[in-house]
């Protein structure tokens, strides 16, 4: 089972969630930070990080000898990524999409492909809890290749979670598409509800169940309450605002390991996930 | 006319909010909204739409089925399989590479132009304002971000404003790469917590790459003082100049769900005190008289 956790809004707790009901459970668990572009996960997981890979994506290399300068690359690229000027052709690695159109229109068969560094992927293991995650390089404008390279270390026997990136467009897309469940982690402010719509948006898009956990529940008002009411979103779970929690998250620490309680907390949350999951399955069948 | 970005890295860390406190400060001014994947400034801001324009950027392939011969031609190019065996397009996964299109020896590809936004001119209480809805699950997000800041430059340019105020999106890619260019400085409001500071430490460098002068406050500084202080003494070590402290004060949140600034909340506050000086450099720091 794959669950995505995502908000629409930043820093509304996607990651507290995500390292905390992670570390809860006792099964063949992985957490994939996906949240490329500013990963935090690790830095609560502290896993021992067993391997680094560096990732590419292709992007044209032009050899001059056989080019005729017909222009044929330049016409295809929707991504001004390949241009001819005068006697040579220009290829702004930065721009390109991958998509190896420009290789495959070349009559002259002059043009191949390097990589382009998209970041790197590290993974390792905190006690039996698999991790892995994205790093995208500083200066690498497009993360959803590199967040589909993470979504590559999915297992298919594992329950699969994934930390998403705030926002609502194509990186978050790519974190949760093809997810079992979106849990989505909000707070009850006016900007709370406003990202939450739309991340409610994207996942209906997408044809994915759904739940609610508002964090700093007690610190806005009632209007995402009454949203997720109306809309038959599940409120799945609350979490108060205390200061010893903002505290602990603050220094990089589990809040199931300063304040035990919350594991049987966020061990209910995934059952009831798993409830609403084989529910959706059962009453596909 | 200088033009100010906010941003964070992390989300959550209070950028809105703390550009709408400066709408209160500064003067002659225009705003920008550059957060397009998620804006949320016009939530404080109650703009008044005076102009509104689609954003129309990228295509998607669409297979007309009555000339399909199902070659598989398109299917063996995609590379985001994003042409199923039914020879339909998903379009969230169509990438707008257009290769399909160019090789479908039958023609039988479209490619239109897409919609992916929109953007608006709108007054404000607080002076003019461009701001933008970038359609759900849309790409262009950095083009989309460019338009606006251009949009809002003219404007402001226009209107004979000194100063342009931009919410700037989270994160270190595209719409923040777009966020940055040309920008005469960056505020980047942290959070004291070991996200907050690995987070800022990746947008500095960002910022750093290029070229734009950096400005650094750590907001909810009391939450953790000694994560607080580490973040200012990364911040000195690179260039970055440290400008203050706001402590954790709920009137942030308090003054949100009222869609007012917190000045208009409560000016003596302590967070709006810290904020005002905070703003006294920023103004002082861009030249601002």
């Amino acid at each position: 089972m794959i669950i995505s956790i995502a908000s629409g809004k930043g820093g509304t707790g996607k990651t507290t969630v995500a390292t905390n009901m992670a570390l809860s459970l006792q099964a063949d668990v992985q957490i994939l930070d996906c949240d490329v572009e500013e990963p935090n996960a690790h830095l609560f997981i502290k896993p021992i990080i067993e391997d680094v890979s560096t990732m590419y994506t292709p992007v044209p290399v032009v050899d001059m000898e056989k080019c005729n300068l017909c222009g044929e690359c330049q016409k295809i690229c929707q991504f001004k990524a390949i241009i001819v000027v005068g006697e040579t052709v220009l290829t702004f690695p930065e721009l390109c999409h991958s998509c190896g159109g420009c290789m495959e229109v070349c009559p002259q068969k002059a043009i191949t492909e390097t990589g382009r560094e998209l970041g790197i992927i590290e993974r390792g293991k905190r006690n039996g809890l698999e991790f892995v995650h994205g790093k995208l390089r500083i200066g690498e404008a497009m993360s959803p290749p590199l967040i589909r390279k993470v979504r590559e270390y999915a297992r298919s026997g594992a329950l699969t979670i994934i930390d998403a990136p705030p926002g609502t467009s194509c990186p978050v897309i790519a974190a949760i598409k093809g997810a079992d469940f979106v849990l989505l982690v909000t707070e009850p402010t006016p900007f709370g509800l406003h990202d939450l719509k739309l991340a409610v948006g994207a996942v209906n898009l997408l044809g994915i169940p759904c739940g609610l956990v508002i964090n700093r529940s007690d610190m806005g008002d009632d209007r995402v309450r009454e949203y997720a009411d109306n809309e038959g979103i599940p409120l799945l779970m609350e979490i108060p605002f205390d200061r010893r929690i903002a505290e602990c998250y603050s220094r990089g620490d589990m809040i199931i390991a300063a304040m035990p309680e919350w594991k049987e907390r966020f061990k209910e949350l995934y059952h009831k996930i798993e409830d609403i999951v084989s529910g959706k399955k059962s009453i596909k069948s | 006319m200088k033009e100010l970005v906010i941003i964070s890295g992390k989300g959550g860390t209070g950028k809105t909010s703390m550009l709408s406190a400066f709408a209160s400060l500064a003067k002659n001014k225009a705003l920008c909204d550059a957060d397009v994947d998620a804006a949320d400034l016009h939530l404080i801001m109650n703009p008044q739409i005076i102009e509104q324009h689609d954003f129309d950027s990228g295509h998607t392939a669409f297979i007309n089925q009555d000339k399909c011969t199902q070659c598989g031609r398109c299917r063996d190019l995609c590379r985001w399989n994003a042409i199923d065996e039914n020879y339909t397009v998903d379009s969230i996964a169509c990438e707008g590479c257009g290769v399909c299109y160019y090789f479908c020896p039958e023609g039988a590809i479209d490619f239109p132009l897409n919609t992916c936004g929109e953007w608006f001119i709108s007054k404000t209480r607080f002076g003019p304002m461009a701001h933008a809805s970038l359609g759900i699950a849309e790409e262009n997000s950095g083009k989309l971000v460019s338009l606006i800041r251009q949009e809002g430059k003219k404007i402001a340019e226009r209107e004979n404003l000194d100063l342009l105020l931009t919410d700037g999106p989270p994160g270190v890619g595209c719409p923040v790469i777009a966020s940055l260019g040309g920008a005469s400085a960056v505020l980047i409001v942290a959070e004291p917590t070991v996200s907050g500071r690995h987070d800022m430490e990746r947008v500095a460098e960002l910022a750093a790459f290029f070229k734009v002068p950096a400005m650094i406050c750590v907001n909810k500084f009391d939450l953790n003082p000694e994560q607080g202080k580490a973040i200012e003494d990364y911040s000195r070590e690179r260039n970055v100049k440290v400008i203050g402290r706001i402590p954790f004060d709920p009137v942030f949140t308090k003054a949100m769900v009222q869609g007012k600034t917190i000045f208009e909340f409560d000016g003596n506050s302590e967070g709006s005190n810290a904020v005002r000086d905070i703003w006294n450099k920023v103004s002082r720091s861009l030249e601002l008289e």
